[in-house]
């Protein structure tokens, strides 16, 4: 294959479509071997890649007003790819691709120390206090194309980058140069029933994530486009996860520290 | 060698730099992660060849088309397919945790039967040997119609079989588990003349008026409409959400109009008062495609103008007038109505009223509008050959009153059953039971009335492949295979305004000692002889189903689908069946019919100061299936803490009864009585509290069941004056501190 051109995936998630179902949890959990456990109300000790946030407008009645938000990975960016916990992770177990703007996760560097998680200012990382345990046959249903990860070592969402890996394996046995828009896409966004997740390449103007977000590379990838935001956009994280909201308070909620959430 | 400060100083530090330029800490780091970590008892899944499968969703009445994607033969992943008309490519929550429902630990793997309280494998022979003799015995007694089956669906093959095998038994008493299918059916007959399932046109309409439906919550078919709500979104279509509680409908709504719980019916006719006095309707369709208008709008103008209607509702009489206008007004108006995930007929003359606001705006059969979609015709089978016996039996009246002189209207009264059985004591209305697809013991009102009939039942047979509250009740289980296992047809999606069936198929060999619901049949249907194996003559279900398929097997097999694309609504001049041929807005049936009232809730306000409501999303299933573990998962912390359910109360309700954000306190009916949590919110209106469905389950694995507690226990049903139908909303309750 020739030398390709620098990709940057990314996602646009459209907050006024969303309609907080929980489908994308349930595709991302289904695809990528989460786990589960008995009880899975402690949502700091439950591992979820994808999660669906509630946010309040704070206002009493009748003027309340909620909005979900769907939290994957946001593939921080920084500055020249130093992002939060690339930067601090002493095993080389996560890391920035520059050719894909995705931020990895090695289960089998990550000796569990949990640096990451301190340092990521979304929370999207999440350690295994349990071993993983598929009660009677269930494993049956385990994707070979994700590793199972034990007890002790971090995760967090990849942007399905096995779908990444098996589209460019498709587009080499068809001889096509490169991948198309459609070929890769996360399962949280193909999941989507209100279509409100748009995945693809940000470097691309002709993916529709590129169309919609028209980020400012010279300005640390600043969205352009109207009602667009990132979350903690002040902290400089650079991220690759735009969000949509034509409500005001939501946007911003997005960067506030102190936000009123329920975790969901 | 003497060892002095410095050359200490120097050793311990040039050692430690040493190590630390060495690849000695890298190397450990590696190993620690390895030797901590490698346990051998981590599953590593097996590669194999990837096939897609195309098949059907059956879990909700939703009608998703679905792609299983299998590794050899493992079913590891399900997905939405592409281009199926309603859901082209995406799925619901549920419908993406299918595998676990195949795979995990609730399913039944072999017929049991109950002894002494517990369950005992048995063959199949066994099984189908000892319902066989009841069966026959029952028949020689002459007493065929004390046989009942209750099943989720009276649609497609299997459902329709169950029906054809007790009908040529001598048993009238199929029922049908209640839904506002229920209520939408009779308001199509009885207004139209036409007996079909409502379809709406969502992807077209501009402006949805929903009293209550939880259109984001999993009414109709969720997924698809979803999906209109983002075309809404993006050609600027309007939603307007009428309800007590901010749910996520009403968060994702233009407008939010809160409503006292129970009055949505007087809000539709207060604004029908206005479009009447403002002559916002369409004069077309009025004057010469309906009847019995200026009858009807006499009586509305009399009861229900703007600031009667206020009163009643809660809402502003500026409001309804605004509300009436834009309605009017828009270009391809549509209301609907049904609470939440529409799980609760409702009141009949409710959903008459809001069927009156697409009549007057002449929607019917329109783009955007509400349709009548005609019941599926591929089953055709042989007028039933009856003997004597089944004759006589299928005379008798129904078990649940549908039909009878009280509620002509009805055709299924669940709800009417558990009062009418533990009413007498000795006469014993039902001896064998049927359960198919359904869950009554958990998914009906008033579980405790409905735990005491099915103990009086002899023998309760269930097909169920999961070990769910009525399974446990069981005599029998006699597993069906999963929808992940088995052919079925699936006819019409709920709310969808075009006839389409999908196909499921066994993606996979069953995993257990299952048999097919359908096979089951046919074989009981041999045993017995006679006229009623010579209605079902068929030597398996498979066989029956490509039958009843004929030309169309190949285009489902293949599609996985099958559709009438070119389906359209009849013309107005031809759609209406009733004795005018034209669309009714009174007629004598519809006026014997008791009048529209609010449904008031059961108890007394003195000893029960607020309302209990319950509210429906996504992450809780409460029909037939119960939520899988991916599912229970996605429950947020503010719904589920523990074992704990949480109630959402508004904060001024709570602080005024002294309860406190995340205080545990007791919640009592007059039905029952529950420990739960208190959580703060907003977007319920003060005076009320709202429980989710979907909790509280006895069965299931342990992800699922002991935690919060089951709506339906706290709650009874209420008969609608009209149909006998369940109208209850709510009840009322009591909340103190625990």
């Amino acid at each position: 294959m020739k030398h390709e051109k620098a990709k940057k995936f990314g996602m646009v998630i459209d907050l006024d479509k969303c309609t907080g179902c929980g489908s994308c949890m349930v595709a991302c959990m289904a695809e990528n071997n989460v786990p589960f456990r008995e009880d899975e109300t402690d949502k700091l000790l439950s591992v979820a890649w994808m999660r669906v946030y509630k946010l309040t407008n704070g206002k009493p009645f009748p003027d309340a007003d909620i909005c979900y938000l769907p939290r994957p990975c946001q593939h921080c960016e920084g500055h020249h790819g130093h992002s939060p916990c690339v930067s601090v992770c002493p095993a080389t177990a996560t890391d920035y691709d520059t050719r894909t703007g995705i931020v990895s996760q090695i289960y089998a560097r990550c000796f569990g120390c949990r640096y990451c998680m301190a340092a990521c200012p979304y929370h999207v990382r999440l350690f295994n206090w349990y071993d993983p345990v598929w009660p009677d046959g269930m494993e049956q249903s385990l994707n070979p194309d994700v590793s199972v990860r034990m007890r002790g070592v971090v995760e967090k969402c990849s942007f399905c980058i096995q779908r990444y890996q098996m589209a460019k394996d498709r587009a080499y046995m068809e001889g096509r140069e490169d991948i198309e828009e459609e070929d890769y896409q996360t399962a949280c966004t193909q999941a989507c029933p209100a279509d409100a997740i748009t995945f693809g390449d940000l470097n691309n103007p002709h993916h529709k994530v590129h169309q919609l977000a028209r980020p400012d590379h010279r300005n640390g990838g600043k969205p352009r486009a109207k009602n667009l935001f990132r979350l903690l956009e002040r902290l400089g994280t650079n991220p690759k996860v735009y969000y949509k909201s034509s409500r005001e308070w939501v946007r911003n909620l997005g960067d506030n520290h102190d936000a009123i959430q329920e975790k969901a | 060698m003497k060892i002095d400060r410095r050359s200490f100083l120097s050793f311990t530090i040039g050692g430690a730099a040493g190590t630390a330029l060495s690849p000695l800490p890298w190397k450990l780091t590696d190993d620690m992660a390895i030797w901590t970590q490698m346990w051998p008892w981590t599953p590593v899944p097996e590669k194999g060849e990837v096939t897609y499968v195309k098949s059907a969703c059956t879990l909700c009445p939703g009608g998703c088309g679905i792609s299983v994607r299998k590794v050899d033969d493992r079913i590891v992943k399900i997905e939405g397919l592409k281009g199926h008309p309603v859901n082209d490519g995406s799925l619901c929550i549920l419908g993406l945790a299918g595998a676990q429902l195949l795979y995990g630990p609730r399913r039944v793997k072999a017929p049991m039967k109950k002894i002494n309280g517990k369950f005992r494998e048995v063959s199949w022979e066994q099984a189908l040997d000892e319902i066989s003799k009841t069966l026959a015995d029952l028949r020689s007694k002459g007493e065929p119609h004390t046989v009942a089956c209750i099943a989720d669906s009276d649609r497609g093959t299997v459902p329709e079989l169950l029906n054809r095998f007790l009908r040529v038994y001598g048993s009238r008493n199929f029922i049908r588990t209640p839904s506002i299918q229920d209520s939408y059916e009779l308001t199509l007959n009885l207004m139209q003349g036409v007996r079909a399932m409502a379809g709406f046109d969502v992807n077209n309409a501009d402006y949805v008026l929903s009293f209550g439906s939880g259109i984001l919550d999993g009414w109709g078919s969720p997924v698809h409409m979803f999906k209109a709500h983002s075309l809404w979104r993006e050609h600027g279509g309007k939603l307007i959400q009428i309800e007590p509680r901010l749910s996520s409908t009403a968060a994702k709504s233009d407008s939010w109009i809160p409503i006292n719980p129970g009055t949505e019916g007087t809000l539709a006719l207060g604004i029908a008062h206005v479009m009447i006095k403002e002559s916002l309707y369409d004069n077309d369709f009025i004057d010469n495609y309906s009847t019995g208008f200026h009858e009807w709008k006499r009586h509305i103008i009399d009861g229900y103008n703007p600031e009667i209607v206020g009163k009643v509702t809660g809402v502003a009489p500026s409001t309804i007038v605004g509300l009436a206008s834009s309605f009017a007004r828009a270009r391809k108006p549509l209301a609907v109505c049904g609470r939440g995930k529409g799980l609760t007929p409702g009141s009949l003359k409710e959903f008459m009223a809001v069927h009156t606001l697409n009549a007057m705006v002449g929607n019917i059969g329109k783009e955007g509008g509400i349709w009548a979609v005609p019941e599926p015709e591929y089953i055709e089978w042989p007028e039933l050959e009856m003997d004597q016996t089944a004759s006589i039996g299928t005379q008798q009246h129904r078990a649940d009153g549908a039909g009878s002189s009280l509620y002509p209207q009805a055709r299924y009264l669940l709800n009417r059953l558990p009062e009418t059985m533990n009413a007498s004591s000795t006469y014993k209305l039902i001896q064998v039971l049927f359960v198919a697809g359904a869950n009554p013991v958990y998914s009906m009102p008033g579980s405790a009335d409905i735990k005491e009939a099915f103990e009086k039942i002899p023998l309760v047979v269930s097909f169920s492949s999961y070990m769910d509250e009525t399974a446990q009740m069981a005599d029998l289980i006699l597993p069906n295979h999963t929808f992940l296992e088995r052919y079925e047809d699936v006819p019409a999606a709920a709310g969808y305004n075009r006839p389409v069936i999908n196909l499921a198929r066994p993606v996979v060999e069953p995993r257990f000692n299952t048999m097919h619901t359908g096979d089951v049949i046919i074989r009981l249907a041999r045993a017995l002889g006679g006229t009623i194996a010579k209605a079902l003559p068929w030597e398996s279900y498979e066989a029956c189903l490509e039958e009843m398929m004929g030309d169309r097997w190949d285009t489902l097999v293949e599609e996985g689908y099958w559709t009438n694309t070119d389906f359209a609504a009849p013309q107005w001049s031809e759609a209406f069946e009733t004795a005018s041929g034209k669309f009714e807005f009174v007629n004598k049936e519809i006026s014997s019919l008791a009048r529209y009232s609010p449904v008031k809730p059961e108890g007394d306000e003195a000893a029960y100061p607020l309302i209990l409501i319950p509210f429906d999303t996504m992450r809780l299933w409460n029909g037939y299936i119960g939520d899988p573990q991916f599912v229970i998962k996605s429950v947020p912390d503010t719904v589920l803490k523990k074992n704990d359910v949480l109630v959402e109360v508004n904060p001024a309700t709570a602080k005024s009864i002294g309860l406190r954000d995340g205080a545990y306190a007791v919640l009592s009916t007059p039905k029952g009585k529950a420990r739960v949590k208190v959580h703060f919110y907003e977007g319920v209106m003060p005076g009320l509290v709202a429980l989710p469905r979907g909790l509280g389950h006895s069965a299931y694995e342990n992800n699922l069941a002991g935690k919060g507690i089951n709506f339906n226990e706290l709650v009874g049903p209420f008969d609608d004056a009209a149909t006998g139908h369940d109208a209850a909303w709510g009840i009322r309750a009591k909340l103190a501190k625990a």
